[in-house]
């Protein structure tokens, strides 16, 4: 333990602490702005600068560590002039029109101004020449607007292990970007969003669906259906300032009715429509493994992350056939709302349109994929994020906060627990536990709350065993059999994963990965901003929406058991194979 | 390496010679081997490679990302930021100018700016049939003859705005007689 003094209070932390954390501990807050919770300080903007007495110059809180005796002040007046100045000269280079900026609500560079009380700027910088990327599908880049904080060089080479961004040039013309200023679109980037979930300014943001939907809205010729991905429902009250673990699904379905949807439906429908087609498939190479001795496609991976597919198929090509066949459930929603249910309501595949709203940045680039359109269509057209979701509420002049709570629309509406818990990591596995426990046994998974404890939390590898007792007939050959599996979020987790099964291939029967930290609740899409209290909070929810449900297994669907019954006949039945699953193929790791 | 497979038609130029980028491959490895160890290997690895085929190809830039498990934006990164590396071409003639405080004060700076006009690069930079390309050095040790400007080992002194035309002439002939032959 270390004894030092924070503006008179005496603090006791431990030696390994910094100055940061040892002011937070007595809730003293010191302003920052390259920081994150969680990662490697950097020390590169400065903003955080505070006196220590007996030392010549400033220091930087983040990254100083404690000392027996150290003397702080973190609100001297030397200390408020310097984040001032630091921030000024920000300013000083930053194009910034907060009028018209995606990030004027939540923008930490505008708060931080704010906080500051700088009123005029007593600098004047030549602005550095930018550019504006608006090369990929689902993000987009203006370097005008970044103050070069690097969160999210640090957040996609340590969170994600991609990589795709770092500081080019020199001085003055020092710009964070992909190499060699390239754009976007030709490198490596898995489209994960976390970057922009990061950023403290407008300087990396989704691509915006709001327009193309608007437009659809207003064509009355067009059947337009909206899908809300499990994530949503825990996170879209943040953007009407309800506190981050506020569960909404009710007020969500109004507004969405409110804005005009011709039906409101749920991408839970087809959580649990993955569960029926991925547990099968688990079941069916447990069996070829077990019976015939010759199943290679063991650890079976999870497939709903779609920048987890994308990363697998640019950094471990090795293992692609070891991916679940099976689509996401947003593109399982696309193929069965213009086949099954546009048969079942009598309108033409053509004149629909399926929103998604989801909590991802990578599922804009999942939708336009080639491989997805299975209907003749494009089974997604458009994918709003949670916060353009909010944006769009609000362009509507819908009163969120007042709207009653409204019902889904059915057949494609209707889910269970199971498929709120894709929200969060653990959740799919969990999920598809429920079903292959409950299927192979003939009884439900042994935990009274069907919660399988040490799949929970925040834990970034999460592993766990079940063990199948009292098998019926067709599965006897599982009987005693111990299913382990492992959970990874993150995907440097999930590389940390595929290397080590590399080693250890026998080890796991079932992984799943989800891209973001959290998995959706936390993914790049999300209400900003998105610290590990606010996941824990969001996990609340989700878990909550689980246990209050009358059915909570995915092959109890009423919904789902019609589905099989009159269109898709059985779980890998040739339809399901057709409109259901799809490929993946190997791509170069580095694209230059 | 995965990528070069499918690269095989590309080939780097490395002062005269023409080098196909897969024979090129095995001399980088074992660069790398030999660096692999240090401290930072990244950028002495870069200077072997420089130094090997006077610039860095953007291929080898991702073969060496991936041998060293760093980053591509990150290589690039460290290139962008040097001037030392290029992943241009040097030219076929390099003219550099002196820099030194003696010619520097004596006009250098003027003749730097006048050849830069008249190739039509700027530092670093190599014309587009890849015939010049254009640096700046500290001190050749000729200063009672600044300002000083060489041309591959060629020492041309006393050099005037106005004769650069002429400077370059001799060099150029040559390139008129590749062109007929
Ligand atoms: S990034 Fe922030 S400061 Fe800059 S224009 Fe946008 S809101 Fe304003
Ligand atoms: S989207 Fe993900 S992979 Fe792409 S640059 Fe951002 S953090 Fe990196
Ligand atoms: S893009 Fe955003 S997160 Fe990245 S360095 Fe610029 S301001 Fe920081
Ligand atoms: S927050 Fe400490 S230097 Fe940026």
């Amino acid at each position: 333990m270390c004894k030092l003094t924070i503006n008179g209070k005496q603090v006791n932390v431990s030696d390994n602490s910094t100055i940061l954390e040892a002011a937070k501990s007595v809730g003293i807050k010191i302003p920052t702005l390259c920081y994150l919770e969680g990662l490697t300080p950097m020390g590169a903007c400065r903003v955080c600068m505070v006196e220590v007495e007996g030392r010549a110059t400033l220091v930087a809180a983040c990254t100083t560590p404690v000392q027996e005796e150290m003397v702080i002040h973190t609100n001297s007046r030397k200390a408020r002039e310097s984040r001032k100045v630091v921030v000024e000269l920000l300013l000083s280079e930053h194009e910034g029109d907060c009028q018209l900026c995606e990030r004027s609500d939540d923008c930490e560079l505008r708060q931080l101004a704010l906080e500051l009380g700088i009123r005029e700027v007593r600098y004047q910088g030549e602005k550095p020449p930018a550019m504006l990327d608006t090369s990929s599908v689902a993000l987009i880049r203006d370097s005008a607007k970044c103050i070069k904080c690097r969160r999210c060089v640090q957040v996609c080479s340590e969170v994600q292990r991609v990589g795709a961004l770092s500081a080019q040039f020199r001085g003055y013309h020092t710009t964070i970007a992909p190499a060699f200023n390239d754009a976007l679109e030709s490198i490596t980037c898995v489209q994960c969003g976390q970057c922009a979930a990061v950023c403290p300014v407008g300087a990396i943001i989704e691509t915006s669906h709001i327009e193309f939907v608007l437009k659809a809205l207003d064509n009355p010729q067009k059947h337009v259906v909206v899908q809300t991905a499990p994530a949503i429902r825990a996170a879209l009250g943040e953007c009407f300032g309800l506190p981050p673990g506020t569960l909404v699904t009710g007020k969500m379905v109004s507004a969405l009715r409110e804005l005009g949807f011709d039906a409101v439906f749920d991408t839970n429908f087809a959580a649990d429509l993955t569960i029926m087609e991925e547990g099968t498939e688990l079941l069916t190479r447990l069996r070829n493994h077990f019976i015939l001795g010759q199943e290679t496609r063991l650890p079976q991976f999870t497939s709903c992350s779609p920048g987890w597919i994308n990363y697998a198929e640019h950094y471990f090509p090795e293992i692609l056939d070891k991916i679940s066949t099976c689509k996401s459930p947003q593109q399982m929603f696309g193929a069965m709302a213009k086949t099954y249910y546009a048969q079942k309501a009598n309108v033409d595949p053509a004149d629909m349109v399926v929103v998604s709203v989801m909590p991802c940045t990578a599922k804009k680039f999942e939708a336009v994929r080639p491989e997805m359109r299975s209907s003749g269509y494009q089974d997604v057209d458009y994918v709003l994020t949670t916060r353009e979701l909010g944006d769009l509420i609000k362009m509507g002049g819908v009163d969120f906060i007042a709207l009653p709570d409204g019902e889904m629309d059915s057949p494609l509406g209707l889910s269970t627990g199971a498929a709120d818990i894709f929200a969060n990591t653990g959740g799919v596995m969990e999920a598809a536990l429920r079903t292959v426990h409950a299927v192979t046994t003939g009884r439900s998974l042994a935990s009274e709350d069907l919660h399988i404890e040490a799949l929970a939390g925040l834990e970034g590898v999460k592993t766990a065993s079940v063990t199948l007792s009292g098998t019926v007939d067709a599965w006897s050959f599982l009987e005693g059999k111990e299913v382990k599996v492992a959970v990874a979020h993150g995907l440097g987790n999930a590389a940390s994963v595929v290397e080590y099964i590399r080693d250890h291939p026998a080890e796991f029967q079932f992984i799943e990965v989800m891209t973001c930290p959290g998995g959706c609740i936390g993914g790049g899409g999300q209400p900003r901003f998105t610290t590990d209290a606010v996941r824990l909070a969001r996990i609340g929810a989700i878990y909550q929406e689980d246990e209050g449900k009358p059915l909570r297994q995915s092959h109890d669907n009423p919904a789902i058991q019609q589905i099989y019954a009159e269109f898709l006949e059985k779980p890998l039945s040739h339809k399901s194979h057709e409109l259901l699953h799809t490929t993946y193929a190997k791509k170069e790791k580095v694209t230059p | 390496m995965t990528h070069l497979a499918t690269q095989q038609s590309e080939s780097v130029m490395s002062s005269n010679r023409e080098l196909k980028i897969e024979d090129v491959i095995p001399v980088i490895d074992d660069i790398i081997a030999q660096k692999r160890g240090e401290r930072g290997s990244l950028i002495p690895v870069l200077q072997s490679t420089q130094n090997l085929l006077g610039y860095l190809p953007k291929p080898i830039l991702i073969h060496i990302s991936e041998k060293l498990e760093i980053p591509y934006s990150e290589v690039a990164g460290v290139v962008t930021f040097y001037s030392f590396f290029s992943t241009t071409p040097r030219g076929k003639h390099t003219i550099r100018v002196c820099m030194g405080t003696a010619c520097y004060v004596r006009g250098g700076k003027e003749v730097l700016a006048a050849l830069s006009k008249e190739l039509k690069i700027g530092v670093g930079e190599t014309t587009e049939d890849g015939h010049f390309s254009l640096e700046v050095g500290r001190c050749f040790g000729a200063c009672g003859l600044a300002p000083v400007v060489m041309v591959d080992e060629d020492v041309h002194q006393r050099v005037k705005e106005s004769q650069i035309k002429h400077l370059l002439e001799p060099y150029l002939e040559e390139r008129g007689e590749e062109d007929e032959s």
